[in-house]
């Protein structure tokens, strides 16, 4: 890779600082600091990127300007263009989104019985679940315990989460570590079988288990093997457009649109678990992202449509270390594993700045300021510049091969440009990461809106306003697993009625008395990408 | 003016920046991707693609999203292969040579051609992981495989018509179920929760008011 000569030169004074730096222990932020970080650096306090929801069930509120124009945008389909006589698809549990929530639920789903199908709108596996490196969280040695990991996960979180979802996610954490390697995910084990943990951002005990730097490759795969050995029909290229309810108000299946031929289908359902995943490729505030391709918020469009309200919907993570550099990698995710194995942070001329395994707010925060006001950031291009990521102190601290033991796939992903990171430092920038917010669930699964489930990325208030390192992981199993359990017995008591798409007009109705009008469709469904050709300036994937 | 280069899509010539990854010069031509687009990042393997330099003999593999582009490449992308999977409980199989044998017995018929290590867009040892399934030494095979994407170039290369990735699934499902150590801790913690040993200490923290949890969060010792 070319390197600029400012790049080569602060890569030098990284190396001959890389034996003190490594010494160094730097001190985490007090309470205090952390609160004025945030509320200075952030992105979500920047006010000018935010919007007021006008109408609907959290009108009011404030969202991100990119998903409240998709929020109070025109449906894509209109009540009479199908037949909801006619379902092409009649099961009990109809799950949307074929990630590592839906596939969880799929499988509880089906064994207590259900009759259940997946609709996902790329393939079973294309998800954010795929892309999590770095681990899964669970307090299951000795020196832990769930109230540990409640303590952190409300605190990190700023105390904003549902305590109840919390409870569950942290009690529910071994079991389904123990599912998962009854399935047959690896996890890193020593030779008596003790998980090999580390430390994520955040966390007061060593509790992040991983699959090298492909924990979440490993953990999809796996689900996703399983649901397909189960002969879980799983329909795929397939989204769904709109949700479907009965006369009672209750949510009774999806219209469900074939991404190829466009044609239409309806899916009728006695419950229904949305598993629609995060929204990173709406790129809010001009963020690069290190979510897969149909990261859109589909599900939180569908389900506020519906009626459904959001919780915390104005809370987004950015990830500390997105690659920076090369540009075709500008965005994707560099594992806080890279600083759980003891990478530090480093500015431009050699020096530490911060503690690297803060929360990931305080941590991206702290990033954003070194570049943006301290000026002590890499310039990399007109528009970016960035920190370093010291990772060839990995090997420095913990010997030759931990990289290519441990982070395999970083250290694939950057060979590939010619950057070998167990010589080479790495720059990185904040990438727009994780959705903290999204539609509010109880405690069973299900949304303020009867029999519509939500499960993963999908849903907030289960980590507050601020995501841990390894808790995404272990939410889709959690929530995946519950939903799919409480819809599959759900769908037993559940006496359909007439089948209606009254609520698209409704929405319309309210949409005009508000005052708002719209020329946008949604949902989104994919980002349209033309790279700044001119040509297609104007162009709309979808 | 930016740096171009031409590059040849399905045998069609379009000039695009020089800087672009394949899956980036496709949406610059103009493609609206649906197939053949997942993660962006390299981990869904739904971006296989092939290509050839003008004038080299050799065919070359790579993720399109991991991949930047090169002057006179011919591409094709290969978004979908029918890999046979079979269907099995895990619960029911036991890591014997004979599972193999039963579910996917055509690796017997290997021929040694290794032009599935030779197509692998990650790079790894198909040829090798697929010696060890056929003896049935999973955790190697587990291990050789790991970094396994499933994008399928391999099984599109077999003349034996083996379908790699799910071997090699099949093989790491079963060390992770039945080869891996068990691990105690793990099967302790499942227990004591079950037997609502934390049920007291969790119902406490959660009737705490706010300010109270602060100064608990605020004064955790962390694990060194």
């Amino acid at each position: 890779m070319t390197y600029t000569e400012e790049m080569l030169k602060s890569m030098q004074l990284v190396a001959e600082k890389r034996a003190a730096n490594a010494a160094l222990e730097p001190t985490r932020m007090t309470a205090d600091e952390k609160t004025n970080l945030l509320a200075t650096y952030h992105p979500d306090y920047r006010q000018d990127k935010f919007k007021t929801i006008t109408f609907g069930a959290n009108k009011g509120e404030k969202a991100p300007i990119e998903l409240v124009e998709l929020l109070e945008a025109n449906a894509r389909i209109k009540a009479g263009d199908v037949d909801l006589e006619k379902p092409f698809y009649d099961v009990d549990v109809l799950i949307i989104g074929g990630g590592g929530a839906g596939s969880a639920a799929a499988i509880m789903a089906d064994e207590a019985g259900a009759k259940v199908m997946i609709a996902t709108k790329l393939r079973i596996g294309d998800a954010n679940t795929m892309m999590a490196e770095g681990g899964i969280q669970a307090a299951d040695k000795p020196n832990d315990s769930p109230a540990i990991h409640y303590l952190d996960v409300f605190g990190g979180g700023h105390f904003a989460a549902k305590p109840e979802l919390v409870r569950k996610l942290v009690y529910d954490a071994p079991e389904c570590i123990k599912w998962l390697s009854d399935l047959g995910v690896e996890f890193d084990k020593a030779p008596d079988g003790t998980m090999i943990t580390t430390h994520g951002g955040g966390t007061s005990r060593k509790r992040m288990h991983a699959a090298k730097d492909y924990s979440g490759a490993e953990i999809m795969r796996t689900l996703r093997d399983e649901v397909l050995s189960r002969q879980i029909p799983v329909v795929d290229y397939t989204a769904a457009v709109e949700l479907i309810k009965d006369e009672s108000g209750a949510v009774a299946g999806a219209v469900l649109m074939n991404m190829e031929t466009r044609e239409l289908r309806v899916a009728r359902a006695k419950t229904v678990i949305m598993a629609t995943g995060g929204a990173g490729r709406l790129h809010y505030q001009g963020f690069p992202t290190s979510n897969h391709y149909g990261a859109t918020a589909d599900g939180l469009i569908l389900g506020y449509r519906a009626g459904a309200k959001l919780f915390a919907e104005d809370s987004l993570q950015y990830h500390p270390t997105g690659a920076a550099f090369p540009e075709q990698i500008f965005g994707a995710l560099v594992t806080e594993k890279v600083r759980s194995l003891g990478a530090k942070l480093v500015n431009v001329n050699g020096d530490v700045f911060q503690h690297p395994l803060e929360t990931r707010d305080v941590c991206a925060s702290g990033i954003i300021r070194e570049v943006d006001d301290r000026k002590n950031g890499i310039k990399i291009n007109d528009t970016t510049s960035g920190v370093w990521l010291d990772t060839p102190m990995i090997e420095y601290k913990n010997g030759e091969g931990t990289i290519e033991k441990r982070i395999p796939a970083m250290l694939r992903m950057f060979g590939k440009y010619g950057i070998d990171i167990r010589k080479e430092p790495i720059l990185v920038y904040p990438t727009l990461h994780y959705q903290n917010g999204g539609l509010e669930i109880s405690e069973n699964g299900m949304s303020t809106v009867e029999n519509l489930y939500v499960a993963g990325e999908a849903v907030g208030g289960i980590h507050g306003r601020n995501r841990l390192m390894g808790n995404s992981l272990l939410d889709i199993i959690v929530f995946g697993r519950n939903a799919g359990v409480n819809a599959a017995a759900k769908a037993k008591e559940v006496k359909l009625g007439k089948l209606t798409l009254d609520h698209i007009a409704a929405f319309d109705k309210e949409r005009a008395e508000a005052g708002v009008v719209s020329d946008k469709v949604s949902p989104m469904l994919l980002p349209t990408y033309t790279h700044g050709n001119p040509v297609f300036e104007d162009k709309k994937a979808f | 003016m930016e740096n171009m280069v031409n590059i040849y899509l399905y045998g069609k010539q379009y000039s695009v920046p020089a800087n672009l990854t394949i899956m980036g010069a496709m949406e610059y031509a103009g493609y609206t991707l649906v197939r053949g687009c997942g993660c962006r990042n390299g981990f869904c393997g739904a971006c296989a693609t092939i290509y050839r330099i003008k004038g080299d003999r050799e065919l070359k593999v790579c993720l399109a999203c991991q991949t930047k582009v090169e002057n006179d490449m011919y591409i094709a992308t290969l978004p979908f292969f029918p890999l046979v999977k079979q269907v099995y409980d895990l619960n029911k199989i036991k890591p014997t040579e004979a599972v193999m044998m039963q579910l996917y017995p055509e690796i017997y018929a290997c021929i040694g051609c290794n032009s599935c290590t030779k197509a692998c867009t990650q790079g790894l040892n198909v040829m090798q992981y697929i010696a060890y399934a056929q003896r049935g030494e999973f955790e190697k095979c587990a291990e050789e495989s790991f970094d396994c994407v499933m994008c399928g170039v391999c099984s599109s290369r077999c003349p034996a018509g083996i379908s790699h990735p799910q071997v090699a699934l099949l093989a790491r499902r079963l060390n992770g179920k039945y080869l891996a150590p068990e691990c105690g801790h793990l099967e302790d913690r499942v227990k004591e929760i079950k037997d609502g040993t934390f049920d007291e200490l969790l119902e406490s923290l959660m009737q705490k008011p706010i300010s109270e949890m602060k100064e608990l969060y605020n004064n955790r010792e962390f694990e060194k």
